[in-house]
């Protein structure tokens, strides 16, 4: 099943918007009576020119090609894809909140600044920090932030040209060591241990007057919580360096543990992942990132308080401030709707953590007879297997099995992440399916580590009842063909 | 699932935490709402805001009260869209990858550049990152700027710039535009300047670009083909900030000679939302694709010879590349860059067009019936505008706009918005443009004469 691309079903004349009535005194007049022809457009863009009806029957069509949350499991780790509850939807667009027009002031946005302060309450509590703040878009857009807090943190202290460096983990997600590279830091990478924790030993080694800092993200990417998390806070403490928190796994420990009591210095979170909002394919998310008491004066600006009449407000910037790291205040939209779901949990958040870190040992049980578990530990809200076994005997990469599930009507978890793991297949179920879907996931991914023994090669053809079969990737890289083009 | 794990009690799956790191409470929220108690306290706080149902807007600078069709909304909501994420697994991810590659198409048409990516986080950072691809490709570190970019724009360049290394030196202003004489000064002297030197001869010596916003943040046509020529000839790159709404009626920055386009899309089809999500757009010359960040999608075969759609050219992104990536962004603004590709294939080729036709006619008559009233003219009374335009109020401007609001009229942005926030370097510095007198009203295609009359009237009737 393929769909026409949208300008291919294009026809001349034709248009799906009905456009507000000329209603000035005189008729509209050509642009060229207000702007001299230098200015003016000559060739017209090549849009496509649908009707209305044309244009949602292309664009369901695609939806129907694409798998989300709603159409099933979807246990990519390390994205907490958990369900989006819809009245958190219906919130977000209340006009209340969605047409409000950013400069507007303070006393006709009292309702959004109370949203933003109350939610900024709420992940403090939630973490341990000071303070957040909500303007970041996306987790590797903390990433950034944090980072950045912490190189003003050092600057003020005239140690920026000396602490270069930022420790990263071998496990870590990518975006850390990329984040940090943005922010200008060395990136020095530290060895894991045999039970899938930071080596505190080598850490020590590390350390020394050039160190700004360490990212970590806890439970890990093994979806493995840390024990020496305390020990390691203070070598890099006693270093003089920061501990950068990656919230990507929050999912496992709200209620349980938090980051500021670890001793992180700098937090991110995921509101799309922990807090439930949706994805949207990729966008738009939220990262908001909170800090302790000794980093506050560089958040971001604006940050939202009251003033003297107990009014919201903004305040004013501290001059140490990072100044600004987007347009606005953040991805708003998405604020709200984490908050939303803040409201319906409550305390009960401990809740969702015990329920994800459950039911994620409930699938590693059933699954670890039939593949390798390189650390056998009780994981926290994800797991991480490996094919190696399916690979070695077989032929069967993880890929392959990670194929076959899409025939299954599952995503697939996510593949050949962390990287110290061979043949990396990482299961995060999340706290909101049911028994009888990780019992139903698990039957399947038993069977097709069968099929590796018995049917190797229709492994390797799979999937076979998607939209499309395996798609030729190398080939799209080496001459990519990123654009319609009219046929000349 | 406890015995099948082998456990007793859930307590004993954080037995691995130690105690000293365990919370010792519980979480000190609010006890969980039912949705009707969520929906009633979320309403409360939704009425305690002024929105754009009620208030007639003619507030702009970066965020744009456009028609968004209802047809839009209806695909915008599928769930399979929605509730999806970054397309890494192809086979079940068509809708999000075609989806995008026709965004893509779309905006390197609008744009007339060679390709686009997947989207951006907003304007603002899609103008730092556009930053950052020319000082890595020129390996020069001196970034500039006209002062007529819109001031958050800039200040988020700026703590880019600052985190990154970089130096960005602003090109000052003259009658609202980019002053061309300093551009050709800055770029021709040899050496390089203080910081901050502004205009002084030789301070952006060496530049890797010169980045330009048209219309500008005061709503200006500027002559970027004048000023992209002496950037050319000086061997900087050049970056044009546009409105993709205006380049259905003006000449697309790619014949202009823009290496990178980019810009804030949230006019296509996006709700103002109190400022995001929007997204950011990115559109580049074939030559600077391997500096291009974030997400980009490619078309290719299936085994079966069946065209189908994948992230491609992944080798500079940070999964793969971590360190060594052109950036560390991950996601885009996927569902704010369906929300574009909508509204681009709803209005199609003669619909954008007119919208433009539409915005710059009902601008220039709300303009010339404001600046017939007493007191009131433009600041810039030679320049070209499309949909926005600056003007000089008798009172001060944060009077003008409180007084109409209790009419529930939002009357413009007032320039005192963008007064220089105290004692903080880096919050940015709209100070130039900050004039207590002054009013940047926005009019797009979906204000009425009635209500452009109304906002005439308003102002007449203010003592």
């Amino acid at each position: 099943m393929t769909e026409a691309l949208i300008f291919e079903l294009s026809a001349p004349g034709r248009k799906g918007v009905s456009l507000p009535e000329a209603d000035l005194p005189t008729p509209m007049k050509d642009p060229s009576s207000f702007l001299s022809a230098n200015f003016l457009r000559k060739d017209a863009p090549e849009l496509p020119e649908v009707s209305e009806i044309d244009a949602i029957r292309h664009f369901t069509r695609l939806s129907r090609m694409n798998h989300g949350v709603d159409v099933g499991f979807y246990p990519l780790g390390s994205c907490t894809m958990k369900y989006n509850p819809k009245v958190n939807e219906e919130v977000a667009v209340m006009p209340g909140f969605s047409a409000v027009h950013p400069y507007e002031p303070a006393k006709l946005t009292q309702g959004a600044l109370e949203l933003m302060y109350r939610l900024e309450k709420s992940l403090c509590e939630i973490t341990g920090m000071s303070r957040f703040t909500l303007q970041p878009a996306a987790g590797a857009h903390g990433e950034y932030t944090g980072l950045l807090i912490i190189k003003a943190y050092h600057a003020n202290r005239n140690e920026a040209a000396t602490r270069r460096k930022i420790v990263v983990p071998d496990s870590a997600h990518g975006t850390n060591p990329a984040s940090a590279a943005v922010c200008g830091f060395d990136i020095v990478k530290v060895e894991s241990n045999e039970r899938g924790g930071v080596d505190v030993e080598a850490l020590r080694k590390l350390m020394g007057p050039d160190i700004a800092g360490l990212m970590l993200t806890n439970p890990n990417t093994l979806g493995l919580f840390d024990e020496n998390i305390a020990e390691i806070a203070d070598i890099i403490h006693q270093a003089g360096g920061l501990l950068y928190y990656d919230g990507a796994n929050t999912n496992a420990i709200m209620g349980i543990s938090r980051p500021g009591d670890m001793g992180f210095d700098v937090v991110h979170l995921n509101l799309h992942k922990t807090f439930a909002t949706p994805h949207g394919g990729g966008g738009p998310g939220a990262g908001p990132v909170g800090v302790k008491e000794h980093l506050v004066p560089f958040l971001p600006y604006p940050l939202v308080g009251k003033d003297a009449q107990d009014n919201y407000c903004f305040e004013e910037p501290n001059p140490l401030s990072i100044g600004k790291v987007k347009a606005f205040y953040g991805n708003f939209g998405v604020l709200v709707k984490a908050f939303a779901y803040i409201l319906t949990q409550g305390h009960e958040l401990k809740e969702v953590s015990e329920l994800a870190v459950l039911n994620a040992n409930y699938v590693l049980a059933r699954l670890k007879p039939y593949f390798d578990l390189p650390y056998d530990r009780i994981c926290m809200h994800e797991f991480v297997l490996s094919g190696k076994r399916q690979k070695k005997n077989y032929g069967v990469s993880t890929l392959d099995m990670a194929k076959r599930l899409l025939d299954f009507g599952y995503h697939a978890p996510t593949v050949y992440f962390p990287l110290i793991v061979d043949e990396a297949m990482m299961i995060e179920p999340t706290e909101t399916e049911s028994i009888e879907t990780l019992d139903e996931f698990s039957e399947a991914l038993i069977r097709i580590a069968k099929e590796a023994e018995t049917n190797p090669e229709g492994l390797h053809a799979a999937p076979t009842t998607t939209p499309v079969s395996r798609l030729d990737e190398v080939g799209a890289a080496r001459n990519p063909v990123l654009k319609w083009t009219a046929a000349k | 699932m406890l015995s099948t794990i082998g456990v007793k009690s859930i307590e004993d799956l954080f037995k691995e935490i130690p105690a000293k790191v365990r919370m010792q409470r519980p979480l000190n929220l609010n006890a969980p709402m039912s949705e009707p108690a969520m929906l009633r306290e979320m309403r409360k706080m939704a009425g305690a805001n002024g929105d754009l149902t009620q208030y007639v807007c003619f507030m702009g600078a970066g965020a744009y009260d456009h028609y968004i069709p209802a047809a839009l909304r209806t695909i915008v909501n599928r769930q399979e869209f929605v509730t999806a994420y970054t397309p890494y697994q192809a086979e079940v991810s068509q809708g999000v990858l075609q989806s995008i590659f026709e965004y893509q198409s779309m905006i390197a048409a609008l744009t007339a550049m060679d390709v686009s990516n997947a989207s951006m986080y907003d304007g603002a950072t899609a103008v730092a990152e556009a930053a950052n691809m020319c000082a890595v490709e020129t390996r020069k570190n001196r970034i500039l700027v006209s002062a007529t970019v819109h001031p958050e724009y800039r200040a988020v360049l700026e703590s880019y710039a600052w985190a990154r290394g970089y130096h960005v030196d602003v090109v000052p202003a003259a009658n609202g535009v980019t002053d061309a004489a300093a551009v050709a000064k800055m770029l021709a002297g040899v050496g390089a300047g203080a910081d901050g030197a502004g205009a002084e001869a030789g301070a952006g010596a060496g530049a890797a670009c010169l980045i330009v916003q048209s219309p500008n943040f005061y709503g200006i046509v500027e002559d970027i083909a004048a000023l992209f020529q002496t950037a050319h000839d000086h061997k900087a790159l050049t970056v044009a900030v546009v409105d993709p709404i205006s380049l259905g009626i003006l000449e697309a920055p790619g014949n202009l000679g823009a290496d990178i386009v980019v810009g804030e899309g949230q006019g296509l089809g996006n709700t103002v939302s109190f400022g995001g999500p929007f997204l950011g757009f990115m559109a580049c010359r074939d030559a600077l694709i391997r500096r291009l960040p974030g997400r980009v999608v490619g078309m290719t075969k299936d085994h079966d010879n069946r065209r189908g759609f994948v992230l491609t050219l992944q080798t500079r992104e940070q999964h793969i590349r971590r360190e060594k990536a052109t950036s560390n962004i991950c996601s885009n603004q996927a569902l704010n860059a369906l929300a574009a590709c909508v509204y681009l294939s709803l209005v199609g080729k003669e619909g954008l067009r007119e919208i433009g036709v539409q915005c710059i006619n009902r601008a220039h008559y709300a303009a010339e019936r404001i600046t017939a009233l007493p007191g009131y003219k433009l600041v810039y009374p030679q320049a070209p505008f499309f949909k926005e335009f600056l003007v000089e109020t008798p009172i001060p401007a944060r009077r003008i706009f409180d007084k109409l609001s209790e009419q529930k009229i939002l009357a413009g942005v007032p320039m005192d918005t963008f007064a220089k926030a105290a004692n903080c370097a880096k919050c940015g510095d709209g100070s130039a443009s900050s004039h207590e007198n002054q009013m940047l009203i926005a009019v797009t295609e979906n204000r009425t004469r009635e209500e452009i009359d109304a906002l005439v009237r308003a102002l007449e009737g203010l003592k």
